[in-house]
């Protein structure tokens, strides 16, 4: 019982991470109508120039103090996602307005690789060190009830809660204030969102820039737990599932989403696995997203998707 | 008016109630259609008449009333059981096949007489090929009758309204008809493309005895070319007969002109 | 003024119909395919045969296949490479297990297997569109990935994981030299693009793209969108499974599931972009682009007399694919074949200019 709960747990702090990257695919879905295939790629940008800032800054500025390097490479970072976010809206989403999701998805998709090697041209592409001071010694918890206590990654833990406080700023973020609901009424319908004079062009760069925010939490998150490598912006493909699971246009659906794959793929893996050959976290995700989209395509949260004839 | 013979009862509406969530679109509608007559159907804006269409050829199913069409009755039709059963139907809005020419959309047409399997297709062969060139003969026809012969190889998104819905027509004529429903096909038309769009209409009925339902706001059209119209308002009919006796309908004056008190 | 219609009148619907109606059309196809068949093998140095154009005709294909799902039919998948990969499992296993197979009947069954994979994982496009329908697909790439390495029967229980073939002829010719093996996939190239241009110029392409315009409009008209979604999947997946196959077998030699990665789907995705959506000769096009592009941006420095490091210069295609996706949604949508029909548009009419 005590080795089950510590696959459950693990798959609950690894279904965690992957909602931090499910998160800024609904918001840009959600503001945008644009299903963004780049987050991954963002994911990997912003936790590579986090890397290597954190590295440079000592260098340029004589500073040693880690939180305060730490703080400031995050700082940079942040700067360098809203450039990205405003060159993306310029060159890219601002040419394809209005033009069907299929387009804007490939053009995504075309964004997602210029930014893969951009970003290894530019901050090259070693395997590079996070390091914020998480600590790295996991917590045993629960020893009285289970012989040897139960394994807790305090990493994860404290990733959850990460995680957990940016959904509610979010949410609270678009409920409350006047910029997430001209953000929601955007994602409704770009030409009618224009004719009551939102601006379009600047609400995107205010939702990409955001989503790139949520890319650096997340990539420092996983950074620090993986180290930064390419392989990150794979990550990214499996938080498709995710949005699948959860609802497209739902906040919440995207935590619940990553917490149900993530737990699944740890419990088939070592329940289903063995019977299997193992291996299959790789399609497990994919095939449930796959019965979703059969049985319920808009999600658990989403919105019911109504196809106008 | 039509010159043919006017027939029996083809299609029958019969009691049909159509809700879309809260909001009724039809309720209890019946009226017939007899074969061979052109038969329009009027109203004010949102009476239902693009959903009573709809439901003729099974784009919305009713939640209530039957569909009696050559003898058989049905509670469900589907677009796919419509068209096989010989009704075919033009568009409001348009829905032609933007990215391919005047000549392959109305080909579509033809798709329900084509037999010839895949395989044949693919090598172009024998009965594949001479079927392709039977059908291009049809439609050729149809294309010399609607005098759209310089567009045939245009793509369709590139003609002005008028020819499109030139096009509109010819797919749905290509399909050989029995029962025709037309929905508002001379909006936003000239006096001229109206003339022009009225004699393709009478023609097809008087050549070829197809029956025809209109939806038409033009009071002209309705009364020179129709033997029956059928009135809704508010998705209720509140007249059915020749276009005399509904112009003279105290009903009809009602919802169209309003009373003085 | 060399590519005047002028004095061409078709007297027939049949010589309408024509896949080259112009004069000069016909007889540049004619000269092309006289310099691929005979010139090129002769002419060719080895390194040309087995760094482009093999891999170039076999892409293609893979290409036209993709092709006729997304551009004719409108139904997007990223789960190409698991197709391709069935293909080539699938021709492995039938001309392992069955003694003195031929080998073209080996190629045909795998694009059989693939075509019923490939029907499978679209029964899903009955119900969902788009995006939705994009991460099906992955589940399809995703599955395959896993099968054919870790179910052992796949591989003939190969140790290494890797599978490999060798020795292969058709009709008692061997297919060993490059020359050789670049004539084989160069015949059954061809032969596809003529039945694959027969199809879409037919009843059958008019439905699938029926139901890309508008498919409420299509049923209306009495076609079947289960029928005609289900059969752009079959079509597509025996193109594209032929495909895997000559790759495994005539360009590879030997394979790992990783040669059918969820890259090569993008890859292929990629070519019928920048190609033309909806153009059989957009799919050549965009596969030469393809394919050429990372040599060219491999080389070009050195031809400059700037060398960069490999990793670079794969960051660097990484940057110029992503970019010119970009610019071709953004500028033209259907792509090098759109281009290439509006300058022979120009030509027309050159020397005016309208």
């Amino acid at each position: 019982m005590g080795s089950f709960l510590e696959t459950l747990l693990g798959g609950l702090m690894t279904g965690m991470l992957y909602s931090l990257v499910a998160l800024g695919f609904v918001l840009i879905f959600k503001a945008s109508g644009v299903f963004n295939f780049a987050q991954g790629a963002m994911v990997l940008f912003a936790a590579l120039a986090t890397a290597r800032f954190a590295e440079w800054i000592p260098h340029w500025t004589g500073l040693s103090n880690k939180l305060l390097i730490n703080l400031f490479a995050i700082g940079v970072a942040l700067l360098i996602m809203i450039a990205v976010a405003w060159i993306v809206e310029r060159l890219v989403l601002g040419k394809l307005v209005n033009q069907e999701g299929v387009t804007l998805l490939m053009a995504t998709l075309g964004v997602a690789y210029f930014l893969d090697g951009f970003g290894q041209s530019l901050f090259g592409n070693a395997i590079y060190k996070i390091d914020v001071g998480m600590p790295k010694e996991p917590v045993i918890a629960l020893e009285k009830v289970f012989d040897g206590g139960v394994l807790v990654s305090t990493e994860d833990l404290i990733a959850a809660l990460v995680a957990a406080a940016l959904v509610g700023l979010l949410a609270l973020f678009f409920q409350k204030t006047t910029t997430g609901r001209a953000l929601r009424a955007v994602a409704d319908d770009h030409q009618a969102a224009q004719s009551i004079g939102i601006a379009l062009n600047r609400i995107w760069v205010i939702v990409w820039s955001v989503a790139g925010f949520v890319a650096i939490v997340a990539g420092v998150i996983w950074g620090s737990k993986l180290g930064v490598q390419f392989s990150l912006s794979l990550v990214a493909l499996k938080a498709l599932p995710v949005v699948i699971l959860g609802g497209l246009t739902s906040v919440p659906g995207a935590i619940v989403g990553g917490l149900i794959i993530g737990v699944g793929e740890k419990l088939s893996e070592v329940y289903l696995g063995p019977h299997m050959g193992g291996g299959i976290e790789i399609w497990f995700a994919y095939v449930l997203a796959l019965l979703f989209l059969l049985v319920r395509p808009q999600g658990l949260f989403g919105e019911k998707i109504i196809d106008r004839v | 008016m039509s010159h043919r013979e006017i027939g029996d009862m083809i299609l029958a509406v019969e009691d049909i109630s159509l809700a879309f969530g809260g909001v009724k679109a039809l309720t209890s509608i019946s009226f017939d259609v007899r074969e061979h007559e052109v038969r329009a159907i009027i109203g004010p804006n949102g009476a239902g008449k693009s959903s009573l269409l709809n439901c003729i050829n099974g784009v919305y199913s009713p939640q209530q009333g039957k569909i009696r069409f050559r003898g058989e009755s049905f509670t469900q039709m589907n677009p796919h059981r419509a068209a096989v059963m010989g009704i075919a139907r033009t568009f409001q809005n348009l829905a032609l096949f933007k990215g391919m020419s005047v000549l392959d959309n109305m080909m579509t047409g033809r798709n329900l007489r084509m037999r010839s399997n895949l395989l044949l297709q693919a090598l172009h062969f024998g009965p594949a090929a001479r079927e392709e060139l039977q059908h291009r003969e049809f439609v050729e026809r149809i294309i010399d009758f609607l005098e759209i012969q310089a567009y045939r190889k245009t793509q369709v998104g590139r003609l002005p309204y008028g020819l499109q819905k030139r096009v509109d027509l010819g797919r749905a004529l290509a399909m050989e008809p029995v029962l025709l429903l037309l929905d508002e096909p001379m909006a936003g038309m000239n006096m001229e493309e109206k003339q022009d769009m009225c004699r393709f209409i009478l023609d097809v009925n008087d050549e070829f005895g197809t029956t025809i339902v209109l939806i038409e706001h033009d009071m002209g059209v309705v009364m020179d070319i129709s033997d029956r119209v059928v009135v809704l308002d508010y998705g209720r009919k509140i007249g059915d007969g020749t276009p005399d006796e509904v112009r003279s309908s105290p009903d009809v004056i009602d919802a169209y002109l309003g009373t003085t008190h | 003024m060399l590519y005047r219609e002028n004095g061409q009148f078709k007297t027939t619907y049949a010589r309408d119909q024509q896949v080259f109606p112009i004069l000069q059309d016909r007889i540049g196809i004619a000269l092309l395919l006289l310099v691929a068949f005979v010139a090129v093998p002769l002419l060719a140095p080895e390194y040309l045969f087995r760094a482009i154009l093999i891999p170039f005709l076999i892409l293609a294909l893979a290409a036209l296949g993709l092709n006729i799902l997304v551009g004719y039919c409108g139904q997007i998948s990223l789960g190409t490479g698991a197709f391709m990969a069935v293909g080539a499992y699938a021709a492995y296993n039938f001309q392992v297990r069955i003694e003195g197979l031929p080998l073209v009947l080996a190629l045909l069954g795998g694009g059989l297997c693939a075509t019923i994979v490939g029907v499978l994982f679209g029964i899903p496009s009955l119900r969902i569109k788009g995006l939705y329908l994009a991460v099906a697909t992955l589940a399809a790439q995703f599955f395959v990935d896993w099968a054919f390495l870790r179910v052992s029967w796949f591989t003939n229980d190969s140790a290494s994981g890797s599978v490999s073939v060798s020795g292969l002829q058709v009709f008692g010719m061997p297919i060993e030299t490059p020359e050789q093996k670049y004539l084989f996939c160069l015949a059954i190239v061809v032969i596809f693009a003529v039945l694959a241009k027969n199809l879409v110029r037919g009843a059958i392409g008019r439905e699938w793209m029926a139901i890309r315009d508008m498919d409420v409009a299509a049923s209306v008209i009495g076609i079947q969108p289960m029928y005609a979604k289900l059969s752009a999947f079959a079509v597509s997946s025996f193109i594209v499974g032929v495909a895997g196959a000559l790759w495994g077998f005539v360009h590879l030699g030997s394979w790992e599931p990783a040669a059918f990665s969820i890259d090569r789907s993008f890859q292929l995705l990629f070519m019928v972009i920048i190609g033309g959506l909806g153009s059989i000769m957009g799919s050549f096009f965009g596969a030469a682009f393809i394919v050429v592009l990372p040599i060219v941006l491999d080389n070009a420095p050195y031809w400059f007399g700037i060398p960069i490091d490999t990793a670079l210069a794969a960051h660097l295609t990484f940057m110029v694919f992503g970019t010119l996706i970009v610019f071709f949604l953004i500028v033209e949508p259907h792509g090098l074949a759109r281009l290439w029909s509006i300058g022979k548009e120009k030509l027309r009419i050159w020397p005016f200019p309208h």
